[in-house]
């Protein structure tokens, strides 16, 4: 792994609070979701349940989030993630299968505040009324015109990632979308 | 503003959220074939005002490519389904005859 540098030291504080994450362990798997050999196999080293489609699930340990229906996005701490990796490569031995650690392709932010669903609404293009979008769901879509996803943890707090090459644009159209005098108050 | 329903994720994808991926169903003549049909492989496309079948991927989704049906003139979509398809399900063939009665598109009506 190399040096991951950050492009935000300082959270930009709006009417939502936009900072960027300390590195955090990722893989990426791919393979056949639906055969139950090849689950029961990666559950010898994924503690959580599997999500279903567009959902995010989460333990002590990780968090697994459906990416599409062939592909997965682990997420865990950044010192166990070789750890996690070469365990996974172990329990799916020869199947068709590939993982990938995408720690340092990838950035997370987390937006904190009692409008996180409407800072979120204004950059994609996704259904955020609450009852539409619930904690668990986990959407891929664009911010912008980059390509991201994004899960709330709580009602008040909203994790998204996307590739680190892009990364100041996303921390600044995120901080442009949460500054103060920018509310809209759609749903408050 | 199209919305597509990606039939691999669920989600309702808005067109920005997608990319075009031209017409549906096309045959490919290859190397062997006559130059008439790869003419027609290549250049000759559908240009319909009405019911047309189109392929999308729900490239800042889930990524995966996917047919539509829908109506060029007033976008109405009729129906989503998926890339491993060498036609369109019966059910959507329905649909639309439903809506649009006396529909034909090439060798489908
Ligand atoms: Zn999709």
């Amino acid at each position: 792994m190399s040096n991951s540098i950050s492009h935000a030291n300082t959270p930009f504080d709006g009417y939502v609070t936009v900072s960027e994450d300390a590195p955090s362990g990722m893989l990426t798997l791919r393979g056949d979701l639906s055969s139950k050999p090849f689950v029961t196999a990666l559950k010898k080293s994924v503690s959580t349940d599997m999500p279903a489609s567009c959902q995010i699930v989460h333990d002590g340990q990780m968090s697994v989030g459906w990416m599409s229906p062939d592909e997965l996005l682990i997420l865990t701490a950044y010192d166990q993630v070789a750890g996690l990796e070469a365990g996974l490569r172990k329990s799916l031995g020869k199947r068709h299968f590939l993982v990938a650690d995408v720690s340092d392709a990838r950035v997370s932010f987390t937006l904190s505040g009692d409008k996180v669903r409407e800072v979120i609404a204004k950059l994609a293009p996704v259904d955020l009324a609450p009852g539409h979008f619930a904690p668990g769901a986990f959407r891929r879509t664009r911010f912008g015109q980059i390509s991201a996803a994004f899960w709330l943890i709580s009602e008040t707090e909203a994790r998204v990632i996307c590739f680190r090459s892009v990364a100041e644009f996303m921390f600044n159209q995120l901080s442009t979308a949460a500054h103060l005098g920018g509310e809209v108050d759609l749903w408050s | 503003m199209l919305i597509l329903n990606c039939p691999y994720c669920g989600v309702d994808a808005e067109e920005t959220e997608l990319s075009p991926g031209g017409e549906a169903h096309l045959k490919r003549y290859g190397p062997g074939s006559s130059d008439a049909d790869f003419e027609d492989y290549l250049f000759q496309r559908e240009n319909p005002k009405g019911v047309h079948f189109e392929r999308w991927r729900h490239a800042n989704g889930c990524g995966k490519w996917f047919h539509a049906a829908r109506c060029t003139m007033t976008l109405e979509v009729f129906g989503t389904y998926e890339a491993q398809s060498l036609e369109p399900p019966k059910s959507i063939q329905k649909a639309i005859s439903k809506k649009r009665p006396g529909w034909s598109w090439r060798e489908f009506s």
